[in-house]
This record gives structure tokens, sequence and C-alpha cells, in this order.
């Protein structure tokens, strides 16, 4: 069973690996972005692991809707949101449970996904980190290893790809044969989780 | 009219002069009658290029008089991050509503209708209904 201190280590791992590839996500978005990615999820982050310890929740959910409140508010890009609605909607589907299943976390990450799909209007194809979390929450049934493994694959593949969401979108053609950032840092929220499982 | 039943209008832009500009514009263009209450919310908070979820629910309090308030944004993050607001629930004044609307002309028709005394379902179909106006 998963407890809420397993649900902060997932967010610490994500921030620390989001601090160590800040560079890399806006080397990614300059290209096709507007070369902030990695700055705006760095302070998203940091806000989080800073609430997390001022006033650490004793639930699972209770972890994740507060982070998800945090990057909603201190992102400042569209990954903001995104993100925010993606882990505020997988707590909210944790509900009050001190303790929660692997595939209690699948199911409610799902919803989380889902959540996001409909804030975006953005579906598997679009280049979008939407390109990373499905085949990552297909795979979780697994386990956090083949859904790390699928997150990163995802991403890999939006290279060929034509965004057609978001600003990307506007370069058509151009936006082809760049990885999308935002499926490389969900790959890393996805990395975080099975850093946080040991695995 | 009573201010207390004027519609608030709130405008988002990823810039605080944009937004400003665009609330100023729309204001004076409303010409005579009640003066709507209109509160721009650009940028963030540092000052740069984006949005601030913050400055958002600051901007619709300010403006809100108890009869409603229409956001209306310009793209990207700022309706995702209005989107994220209202999903929240107890961010935002009840009833608030993200209008689908372009971002200028959505703006001016907004506060000349909202300034008629008009309800918010009314402000957001006067918004809305900028889209149909076709230039060529």
């Amino acid at each position: 069973m998963l407890d809420a201190e397993f649900f902060r280590r997932w967010m610490t791992a994500t921030a620390a690996s989001v601090d160590r590839e800040a560079e890399r996500l806006t080397a990614l978005d300059s290209p096709i972005g507007d070369a902030d990615h990695g700055s705006n999820l760095h302070r998203g982050f940091t806000a989080v692991v800073a609430a997390l310890e001022k006033e650490p929740p004793g639930t699972p959910g209770g972890v994740l809707t507060l982070a998800g409140r945090q990057l909603i508010s201190t992102v400042g890009g569209a990954s903001g949101p995104l993100y925010g609605t993606l882990l505020r909607r997988t707590g909210k589907a944790l509900g009050d449970a001190g303790e929660v299943s692997a595939e209690q976390l699948a199911e409610a990450l799902r919803a989380g996904v889902d959540a996001v799909m409909t804030l975006g209007g953005a579906a598997p194809g679009d280049k979008t980190m939407i390109d990373a979390l499905v085949p990552a929450v297909d795979a979780l049934g697994e386990s956090f290893t083949a859904a790390r493994t699928a997150a990163e694959e995802g991403a890999v593949a939006t290279t060929p790809l034509q965004a057609r969401k978001g600003r990307a979108s506007y370069l058509g053609e151009r936006s082809i044969g760049h990885q999308d950032p935002g499926a490389t840092s969900a790959a890393l929220l996805i990395a975080g989780l099975t850093e946080a499982a040991g695995e | 009219m009573s201010d207390e039943q004027l519609v608030g209008i709130v405008l988002v832009s990823h810039s605080a002069a944009v937004a400003a500009s665009v609330a100023e514009l729309a204001k004076g263009l409303a010409g005579g009658g009640p003066v709507v209450p209109v509160a721009p919310a650009g940028g963030t908070e540092g000052g740069g290029l984006g949005t601030s979820s913050e400055l958002i629910a600051a901007a619709a309090a300010s403006v809100d008089r108890g009869a409603g308030v229409a956001v209306l944004t310009d793209l990207g993050s700022a309706v995702l991050t209005v989107k994220a607001l209202l999903a929240e629930g107890d961010e935002l004044p009840e009833p608030t509503r993200l209008v689908d609307a372009p971002f200028v002309e959505g703006a001016v028709a907004a506060v000349v209708t909202a300034s008629t005394g008009a309800d918010l379902a009314a402000v957001e179909a006067a918004a809305t209904e900028a889209y149909t106006y076709r230039k060529v």
C-alpha cells in the first residue's frame, strides 16, 4: 500500500529531476515554444516542495491536491493549469484514504489524465504531455518501471509528430523533428513515481 | 440602475499592457451610463509575460458586485488557468463565467452591454456574438 509519505517522495523526486533537467526542458521549448518550460516548472515544483514541507498533508489525496494547487498558482504558463489539474484530479479521485493500492493510484491517475485531455482539448498524437501520460497510465497496471519506460518512449515518439495544440501548433510542419517539452516533463513526473517506489 | 446590479468584467492577457489597454478602450467606448467595474489581469505577478491565477482571482473579487463576473481571455495559459480556477470551485465569485469571445471586440461588447444593466447571460451572449462580425 502507498501512504502519504510515498506521495511526498513522488513530488520531491519530481522536483529534483525538474531541477536537474530544467535547462534541457527549456532548450526543447525554445524551437517550438516560448523557451520557458524548464524555468516555469522549476518555479512550480519548488513551490510544491515548500508547501509540502510547511504543512505535510496526511493522506495521498491531500498531497496531490495541495501540489496541484501550488502548480496552478505559481507556474505562470499553460503547464501550470495542466499539471495542476492532473495532480488535483488524481488527488480528488483518491479521496480521504490514508493508504491506497497501486491499482487505485493507476485508476485515479487515469481520471487525472482524462481531466487534462478535457481541459486542454488534446488527444494522443497531438504532440503534448498526453503522449507520455496515456501510455504511462496504460503500463502502470504492470509496474512502475513499465510506466516509466512507456512515458519515456511516448515522449521520444513525439519527435516526428506535427503539433496540433498550444503555441507549437502555430508552427505547422516546422514543429516536426522536435521532441515535445511537455511530453518530456511528463516523463519526468512518471520517473519520479518510479523513484518513489524504489524501483 | 444601481451599481450593485452591474456585471463585472475581468480581462486576462499574457501581457499587463494589453490587458490594461483593452480595459481602457472598452470603458472608453462604453460612453455614458453607469460605470461598469472592469479589471485587467495581465502578465505574471513578477511583471513578465504569462498568466497569474492570483491576479485573476484578485481582479474577479474586485469587480464582483453580486451580479456575476464575465472573464475574457486571450489565449493558451490564460484560458487554461481560468478554466482550472473555475474547476477549483471557490476561487472566483459566484457566478463567474469564462466567456468564449474575441479579446478586444468581445471586451467592448461585454462592457457596453453590462453598462445597460444587462445580466451575465446577456453580457456573455453579446461578447460571444462579436465572433460573427466579419471584417472583409
